[in-house]
């Protein structure tokens, strides 16, 4: 099914027609309201009047999530604070956190991009869906909560933790979809398989993710321990929240909603845009927000925007999953390096499980990287020669995908940290910076 | 499989400071007796192998506790407790090529006889052999209950 069709698969033409208009809108009153706005247009010398196709958009300079600190914490309201209806802050893990503020239209407009993908994934009105994602100013949990009644299905809107009574209201209510991060999708599973439930057990016909890098590997783990398809979710807060690409049934990429958030990659050195189909940066621009505009918002995120009709009709852009981000990639003995490559390396040994810590040293001069895995029963020999060979294999699987020596730690299981809520600390840099 | 292999607990540990204790700590409190206990190590992790008079239980007791463990099977053979005693036992094997992965032993406080425990290459053909050559071989109950 799909939510809005007219929208949805509008052809291309019409598309841009739209986009510009909306562009061009969104420019103007940024220009007009937001002082933040005005003022580096002025600098920059460049107006609303500039932008007269979408390849115009490069003429705008670039906002950061270090120019949304600076406007704290209501800078960049493009209306009166009566407006606003919610407000919504990313972790202030370095500083002040940035503030998004949404007016009704923005909730709806986030309602409405979120129904959309979950009716993609197949939900609709008679489904239950268990919402783990945290409820309070961490956008995850109300974004899906609001796509979730749009389309008028069931939420249940547990939040992270408690795992015990998510399994119980898994049962119970008979959940047809959950909404996890994929390391406390994990953390379910464990639970599950230690409790003795089987996924035929439940009802899960789809589970959403998002909200943490993963490789394609870990998808194939979550789906083959819940023998659920999951399906991906992308969204910033800075932006609106999760919603601004889901991915349909297809599993090739995200459909970005590109009536409402326009796309760009560009190169992060150069910050021109790359030719269409190469990765590079994501660079967002909100089209029809109206409470905050965020206008070339570079996301850090890594990816690459592929257009053409896909087979499940939609017409709208399609984006490949985060292989990584330009500020958490690595440089490790000069290298790049993504925490993301090495867990596919880890994930191609057969039995390993993605638990995993990557720690940087540098005891001299140079750079030691040391990756801790938890064995598993699948890895476990009662002979040191083949274990040994398992800790060689995943090593040399590592070197082949960065090009550099690893130390491979087999650690016991679970003795990496894994909260009950939250993200995993996947590295920890003890170099001196 | 033989009725005559002795199931030892195999279990994975890394090589730092209290792991040991605390594994040991688990089995005491189930009130049982540890028969043998041997180690293999390197520098970050190792196996720890006992051989228990309840098995199972210790088994699923420790993976209560999150540990890796495997039942493994090796054979426990009773050599005399003197010179030479376990060079006879390696010759058999020797002389029909069965590779010994590993083995560790301990003396009995009654008999005053060894026991060797053995971990071979291929079990079966092992057994055959050790059976063939008049070898004391010491069935499971014999061994858990000492």
């Amino acid at each position: 099914m799909i939510w809005d069709k007219d929208i949805e698969c509008m052809s291309s033409e019409d598309m841009q027609e739209l986009q510009l208009k909306r562009l061009q809108d969104v420019v103007y009153k940024a220009f007009n309201e937001v002082p933040y706005y005005h003022k580096r247009y002025s600098e920059e010398n460049v107006y609303p009047e500039d932008i007269q196709t979408l390849d115009d958009i490069e003429k705008l300079p670039f906002t950061t999530k270090t120019d949304l600190r600076a406007s704290y914490p209501f800078g960049l309201f493009a209306v009166d604070q009566k407006e606003i209806v919610e407000i919504h802050t990313s972790s202030g893990t370095t500083g002040k956190p940035t503030v998004s503020g949404y007016t009704r239209e923005d909730i709806d407009i986030w309602s409405e991009v979120v129904a959309r993908g979950l009716t993609m994934m197949g939900i609709d009105e008679n489904d239950i869906i268990q919402n783990t994602h945290g409820y309070g100013l961490f956008t995850g949990g109300f974004g899906v909560h609001y796509g979730g009644q749009k389309i008028g299905a069931t939420v249940i809107p547990i939040s992270t933790g408690q795992t015990l009574r998510q399994i119980e209201l898994m049962k119970d209510f008979k959940t047809t979809m959950i909404i996890f991060t994929p390391s406390y999708g994990l953390h379910i599973a464990e639970e599950l398989d230690a409790m003795g439930i089987k996924p035929s057990d439940l009802n899960l016909k789809a589970i959403g993710f998002g909200s943490e890098s993963w490789t394609e590997e870990m998808r194939k783990q979550i789906e083959d321990k819940f023998k659920t398809p999951a399906y991906n979710i992308y969204g910033l807060t800075e932006v609106i929240g999760p919603g601004v690409a889901m991915e349909c049934e297809q599993q090739e990429g995200l459909h970005i909603y590109e009536d409402h958030f326009y796309p760009e990659i560009i190169d992060s050195k150069t910050l021109k845009h790359v030719p269409e189909g190469k990765t590079g940066e994501l660079v967002l621009t909100t089209l029809t927000r109206v409470g905050m505009p965020i206008i070339r918002f570079r996301t850090h995120d890594v990816t690459s925007i592929h257009r053409g009709r896909c087979g499940c009709g939609r017409t709208f852009v399609k984006m490949d999953r985060i292989t990584g981000r330009t500020d958490d990639m690595l440089k490790i003995k000069g290298v790049s390096v993504f925490p993301s490559q090495i867990e596919k390396a880890l994930l191609s040994v057969e039995g390993v499980e993605p638990h995993y810590q990557i720690i940087l040293t540098r005891p001299d001069i140079l750079d030691q990287i040391e990756v801790k895995v938890e064995a598993s029963p699948e890895i476990f020999f009662d002979n040191i020669k083949e274990l040994v060979g398992i800790r060689d294999k995943l090593a040399q699987a590592i070197h082949d995908e960065i090009g550099l020596r690893v130390n491979v730690t087999l650690v016991e299981p679970k003795t990496i940290d894994r909260v009950d809520s939250g993200k995993a600390v996947r590295v920890i840099d003890k170099r001196e910076k | 499989m033989s009725e005559l292999f002795v199931d030892q607990l195999s279990i994975f540990l890394e090589n730092k400071e209290g792991r040991m204790l605390n594994t040991l700590d688990i089995i005491e409190k189930l009130s049982i007796n540890i028969r043998a206990l041997s180690i293999a190590d390197t520098s970050e992790f190792g196996i720890l192998r006992l051989i228990v008079d309840n098995p199972v239980k210790v088994k699923e007791e420790l993976e209560k506790h999150d540990f890796i463990v495997k039942i493994t099977k090796v054979l426990a053979v009773s050599i005399s407790d003197e010179p030479g005693g376990l060079n006879k036992i390696l010759r058999i094997l020797d002389k029909h090529d069965i590779n010994l992965e590993y083995l560790y032993a301990f003396v009995e406080q009654t008999t005053y006889d060894a026991i060797v425990l053995l971990k071979l290459e291929n079990m079966d053909d092992g057994l055959k052999v050790l059976k063939e050559e008049d070898a004391d071989i010491i069935p499971p109950e014999e061994i858990y209950t000492i």
